[in-house]
């Protein structure tokens, strides 16, 4: 049980700066997980952690101790591969006491323990087996064995689920969820997949080029993303991004007149006669005729291109003017088709503007 | 010079030029000779069978020629010369057998055989792996395999010359020339005839083969090393392990059938260590090992092929499990990929 805490944490390779000023304060028995595309200093901040990278300026802090010059076997953590990182010569038994072999646990102890995290992950009847002889679940879930005997502080993992099929992944999100819940033990977890992050963290950092963007719960982030970036990242199909001036604290161009709700207009204010980023989440689109949202002065004209139907919803995909597409979750019953001119209606509680410079949310200017 | 030079590269050209010749105009002469036809009442008869059935044989016929006349007829010959006598036209039973089982120097030699299967496997592959283990952490480590290495690119016999002048003795006046008298003058002590100091004389010799075989001992482990998974060893360090643990709980099981490998593989060649031995002492000074005293029995001096052929037969024998075991354990890797 331990907090972690980074303070002002960089990683430089050279001249390159893989990860910039990073503060975050990770609470005890948090889930916390950092997302970002690849090359954003994610699992590089992770490892840094780890005490697999050195830390080039900064302190890190586990529980109350500084860790920084600390090697790894002394930090108390235990780390969850994204390749597994089986030791391909024992098998699972030997696999997950490993660690406790070499603290010279006593045998009772090591027993106990190993039996204990082969029930919670029901692989009981694999101990005798080898790495090689296990399909690739059943490897992370001895992975993830090797990580709960150590009882370590901090558990670390790196894209565990990335090497799974997508059923697999569904199923192995869920009971690392209920693990954590289970164990309460702090998590840092890294992924490159927003539903992941979404569906399993407590916070999320969104990370970018090295820095945070926003530290938030997954809700939040959702909707309240501090810029163009964040908005973007979190959520499929992903908000859509119009170009549009604001004319008198109406949203305008060729193909919509969008007003804001007074809050957002206000923020405008000051953008007035300039170009902005109208950003709209697919599911804040309804279909004229088929949606709960009232025409007001928030009307898209859009053509469709490509009509997808999931049973549930479907998403269109429709032109706005030239040059820009829009995603629409719409009402599956709507009658639509390629090609058909059709008014969008946008929910304007859930509109938001960033600024075209800093891609800023307005919102929050 | 120029003629040794043009008439090497004649033969290599002929060689070449008589291969080229018998694989393609046998390819021909088969397609001629058993090609398809037709019947006499006009029906097409496919005789590919039977040319599948012929080609095969008739690619491999040159290479079972060879194998039989260099290899398989030698060790038959070998076997019928070992029970008869020294020119060997009368047959003396298992003479030889008991000669060499009594004999003095049959035994020194069987001793000295030992005693290099013992050190020279073990040290080349402890030194290799050190060496590949240590020069990755390094910034030349790539310079320090390349001159780890080099000696593998040298004949033995030129190893033994290169080495003899380490050994080299000059009288106690006068200055030596040998790095190792230099050394051991230089630090006040007596120079020595190194090469004939029994038993130690018989260690000086291994260290020659030693330092050829550590190179090809390194490169293998050094790629075996390569293979092992990084994760693995970034896991063992969060696990707990220190350095020493990982290098021998993690890394070297990983790599064990590859260190099976290169020391059977320089077992076989110590078994038949033969040139460094002829080159630095002729066997004398205690330093006899079983293929020059073959060379010697058969070719040289001692004039009895029944002899030489027995020690022959020695060194096959012994060779013999150590290269089963090798195949078989190259078999059973090819099938678990």
């Amino acid at each position: 049980m331990a907090e972690v805490t980074l303070d002002h944490v960089y990683k430089r390779f050279g001249d390159v700066t893989a990860v910039q000023d990073f503060s975050l304060e990770i609470q005890d028995a948090e889930f916390m997980v950092f997302v970002g595309p690849s090359g954003c200093g994610k699992t590089t901040t992770l490892r840094m952690v780890a005490g697999l990278e050195e830390i080039s300026d900064g302190t890190l802090r586990i529980g109350d101790r500084v860790v920084n010059d600390m090697p790894p076997k002394d930090r108390d953590i235990a780390m969850v591969f994204q390749n597994y990182a089986l030791y391909p010569h024992m098998n699972v038994h030997q696999n997950m006491s490993f660690g406790l072999r070499l603290r010279k646990t006593p045998k009772a102890d090591i027993e106990r323990r190993v039996q204990e995290a082969a029930d919670i992950l029901q692989i009981g009847h694999l101990l005798e087996r080898r790495p090689r002889e296990l399909s690739g679940g059943q490897r992370q879930r001895v992975a993830l064995g090797r990580a709960i005997v150590r009882e370590p502080k901090v558990f670390l993992m790196d894209e565990p689920l990335s090497n799974l099929d997508a059923k697999l992944r569904v199923e192995m999100r869920a009971s690392i969820s209920k693990l954590h819940q289970r164990l309460g033990v702090t998590t840092i977890y890294v992924t490159h997949d927003q539903v992941e992050a979404m569906t399993m963290g407590t916070r999320i950092v969104v990370m970018k080029d090295g820095l945070i963007q926003q530290v938030d719960s997954p809700v939040k982030l959702y909707d309240e993303p501090v810029n163009k970036f964040v908005a973007g990242f979190i959520g499929s199909p992903a908000m859509n991004f119009m170009i549009g001036g604001v004319e008198n604290g109406v949203l305008r161009s060729a193909n919509f007149d969008i007003r804001p709700t007074d809050e957002l207009a206000g923020k405008l204010q000051k953008h007035d006669g300039k170009k902005v980023y109208v950003g709209i989440r697919p599911e804040n689109f309804g279909l004229k005729g088929y949606t709960s949202i009232p025409e007001q002065d928030n009307v898209v004209r859009a053509r469709v291109e490509v009509v997808e139907p999931l049973g549930a919803e479907t998403h269109i995909i429709a032109s706005v003017g030239a040059d820009q597409n829009v995603v629409a979750r719409v009402d599956p019953h709507a009658p639509v088709a390629a090609g058909d001119d059709i008014e969008l209606l946008v929910d304007p509680n859930f509109l938001h503007a960033f600024d075209l410079e800093s891609e800023a949310n307005l919102r929050f200017a | 010079m120029i003629e040794q030079v043009l008439s090497a590269l004649l033969a290599v050209v002929a060689a070449i030029g008589a291969s080229v010749t018998y694989f393609y105009g046998s390819n021909w002469l088969l397609d001629r000779l058993v090609a398809d036809r037709r019947a006499p009442d006009g029906t097409y008869v496919s005789r590919q069978r039977a040319r599948d059935a012929v080609r095969p044989w008739l690619f491999l016929a040159p290479a079972l020629l060879v194998l039989g006349v260099y290899l398989v007829y030698p060790v038959v010959e070998t076997l019928r010369l070992s029970f008869f006598g020294s020119n060997g036209d009368t047959f003396v039973g298992a003479a030889n057998w008991t000669w060499a089982v009594q004999n003095e120097g049959v035994r020194t030699a069987v001793r000295n055989n030992v005693l290099w299967l013992l050190v020279v496997p073990s040290l080349s592959t402890v030194f290799g792996l050190l060496v590949a283990t240590l020069a990755d952490r390094v910034a030349w480590g790539n310079v320090a395999k390349s001159l780890v290495f080099m000696p593998m690119a040298i004949s033995f016999v030129g190893a033994s010359v290169i080495w003899k002048f380490v050994y080299d003795y000059r009288g106690a006046g006068s200055e030596q020339i040998g790095i190792l008298n230099a050394v051991v003058v230089a630090l006040g002590g007596e120079p020595q005839a190194w090469i004939t100091v029994e038993p130690w004389n018989n260690f000086l010799l291994m260290v020659i083969l030693v330092w050829i075989q550590t190179g090809f001992a390194m490169v293998i482990l050094s790629a075996a090393l390569r293979g092992v998974p990084e994760e693995t060893i970034e896991a063992a360090r969060i696990d707990g392990a220190s350095d020493v643990a990982v290098f021998f709980r993690i890394i070297i099981p990983q790599i064990f059938s590859t260190i099976l490998v290169v020391w059977t593989t320089i077992t076989i060649v110590v078994l038949k260590i033969f040139d460094i031995v002829a080159a630095m002492t002729n066997g004398q000074w205690g330093t006899e090992v079983l293929a020059n005293a073959m060379y010697n029995w058969m070719f040289r001096g001692g004039g009895h092929f029944g002899r030489g052929s027995v020690i022959a037969l020695m060194i096959m024998i012994a060779v013999i499990p150590i290269m089963a075991y090798n195949i078989r354990r190259f078999r059973e890797e090819e099938a678990r990929r």
